[in-house]
């Protein structure tokens, strides 16, 4: 008996002071994987992009010092400069299209319905996500060819005459911005669907003893409610649209001329097709940098119009 | 007779019972009529034609002979299926081999990203070390960077290291998971801290504890990290264009545009075939893995 009750209080304090440094070296070799890894394959590459930004390279010859010619072209080379407008106008289109059909439709799923049938309306909208956008691309483009494509068909049934979707420029243009919102609009519906099923339902009725319905109702209740999962996705949506490269890349190769071209292909086109590392890293860096920056303002905007309950 | 009464007897009484606390919302809907109902399902009837009709297509056209597959008006639905496109998609890339790659590279970057998650999560969470904030911070910065700006370096030191066109230069850097780990602390965070107390009276030490007691109530967060490393990597196409040369070293997203390459527009159904094979076990995942999936998608955005 009492040799248990002492039992404690001697074992007590050794063991903690093993224990913490049994731990530290626990955590150690558990991080070990990850930090490393990430070291060697994230932070590394990031400050070889740093130097390497600054140099000429072809791999095969010595890389050479430019200073900030990289940059400096950058802003000339047209290909470039009319891929990051491509890329600019395609996150704007892309993400206000995605956004946009994905909070209707998580909206519209709030209505009184059978469950399967929301389960199963559900699991559509969300199904393109588990697709590869090699895949979908390549069916896509078939789908959207001018002679006999099924688009084109369908078109021709209401009497408009057939577009040529991939080798106009404008529309190949809207072709890959439809393919890339058809395939991520499920995204933005699960964060939107997730939001507006956490509203708690007194909330509206209360809205609607109070005489607003519909829009007034959507705008002044639900919208300032999923203000901070708005925010959050489209920040995760234009994120993701400034990187867009399987669509182009499968749909059109960038083209007809550069119509199609984005910061992404470019990166790639510059690497590993023209072999002018440094410029690539430029460009990266240059993508690095407008990411940042989206982040950032979503930090300020949070702060500002957010309403957190 | 009375049996019938009685039960709309009682359907009238619930139904009453359920329309007099919200008297103000049947009301409204019985205003506006029908018109708002009918455009919201027409609505949402259009948006799953347009998200399934693709599909749809594609696997119908699939089943067409590489003749018909042109023929308009389209098929939407297979009727008579014909299977000769399959069979020409194993003629023409090695399809064996194309998804064992997949498999190989996918399956071993899933187990490694579980692995790697669930040990770094579980120091972040349950662990006491010097620095623990500022490593996690750096580990969550490494999502905020694009894979395009690291994979100039990337290459490089892949080359540096002689895996160059191996698969091992598809594994190994994809294997070290920010977000994985992300979703790993939160679950041990989520655990609670009554067994590691009760195992530790018992005598068992760090290791102990985290072996028998918390890795099988992880379970379910590591299968989180797994499929969504499944779902992300089978379907990874940019790194893997960069980092394989050869054919053999192919992922299946690579074969397809290979063979789309090879017949160009002239035979869609072979094509489709083999983009329909491709999406076979991403359907399996989808179909078994769907709330998983669904939860590990929406886990980082609702943070």
């Amino acid at each position: 008996m009492t040799t248990t009750s002492a039992a404690p209080r001697q074992t007590v304090k050794p063991p903690a002071v093993r224990r913490s440094f049994v731990e530290r070296w626990l955590a150690r070799i558990f991080l070990a994987p990850t930090v490393l890894g990430m070291a060697l394959f994230t932070f590394l590459p990031i400050i070889a992009s740093l130097v390497l930004a600054f140099f000429r390279w072809d791999i095969i010859s010595a890389p050479q010092f430019v200073g900030f010619a990289n940059f400096a072209s950058l802003a000339q080379d047209p290909t470039v400069r009319v891929s990051f407008l491509n890329t600019i106008g395609f996150v704007v289109v892309a993400v206000i299209l995605q956004l946009g059909i994905a909070l209707g439709l998580a909206s519209m799923l709030q209505a009184r319905m059978p469950s399967w049938l929301r389960v199963f309306l559900r699991s559509t909208f969300f199904f393109p996500l588990v697709l590869s956008a090699a895949s979908v691309s390549i069916f896509m483009r078939y789908m959207f060819n001018e002679q006999f494509g099924v688009v084109n068909w369908l078109l021709s049934l209401v009497g408009i005459p057939a577009v040529p979707w991939l080798t106009s420029p404008a529309a190949s243009a809207a072709v890959v911005v439809l393919v890339y919102v058809w395939q991520n609009f499920g995204f933005s519906f699960l964060l939107f669907l997730g939001a507006l099923t956490n509203i708690p339902k007194e909330l509206h009725e209360a809205a609607n003893l109070d005489g607003a319905t519909g829009w007034k109702q959507f705008s002044n209740v639900t919208l300032p409610l999923i203000s901070p999962t708005v925010l959050v996705a489209s920040v995760m949506a234009i994120i993701s649209a400034l990187q867009v490269f399987d669509q182009p890349y499968v749909l059109t190769n960038g083209g007809p001329g550069d119509s199609t071209r984005t910061a992404v292909m470019v990166i790639f086109e510059s690497a590993f097709q023209q072999l002018e590392f440094g410029k690539a890293s430029a460009i990266g860096l240059v993508l690095t940098v407008l990411i940042l920056a989206v982040t950032a303002l979503q930090f300020r905007l949070s702060r500002r119009f957010v309403f957190y309950q | 007779m009375s049996s019938q009464t009685l039960q709309t007897g009682t359907g009238k009484h619930s139904g009453s019972i359920a329309e007099t606390p919200i008297t103000p919302k049947p009301s409204r809907s019985r205003r506006l009529p029908a018109a708002g109902t009918v455009g919201r399902y027409a609505a949402l009837a259009v948006a799953a034609a347009l998200t399934l009709g693709p599909v749809l297509w594609t696997l119908s056209t699939s089943l067409r002979t590489p003749s018909e597959s042109f023929n308009l008006p389209p098929s939407f639905l297979p009727i008579n299926p014909d299977f000769t496109a399959y069979q020409e998609v194993f003629k023409q890339i090695n399809v064996g081999l194309l998804v064992l790659n997949s498999a190989l590279v996918t399956g071993l970057i899933a187990l490694g990203q579980m692995a790697s998650a669930t040990l770094a999560g579980y120091a972040f969470a349950r662990l006491d070390f010097r620095g623990k904030n500022a490593i996690f911070s750096l580990v969550l910065a490494t999502m905020m960077v694009p894979v395009q700006v690291t994979i100039v370096p990337v290459f490089m030191l892949i080359r540096g290291m002689g895996l160059s066109d191996t698969l091992l230069a598809l594994i190994l850097p994809a294997i070290p998971t920010a977000f994985g780990t992300f979703l790993m602390r939160q679950y041990f965070l989520g655990l609670p801290n009554d067994f590691a107390e009760a195992a530790a009276l018992d005598g068992a030490g760090p290791w102990r504890i985290f072996r028998s007691v918390y890795v099988p109530l992880a379970v379910p967060g590591m299968a989180i990290v797994g499929i969504l490393a499944f779902n992300f990597h089978w379907n990874e196409f940019f790194r893997p264009l960069i980092l394989t040369i050869s054919e053999q070293n192919f992922t299946l997203p690579l074969g397809l545009v290979t063979l789309q390459g090879n017949l160009g527009t002239g035979s869609i159904s072979v094509v489709l075939a083999g983009v329909i094979l491709s999406m076979l076990p991403a359907l399996v995942v989808f179909i078994f893995g769907q709330r998983t999936l669904r939860e590990g998608l929406t886990a980082g955005a609702s943070k």
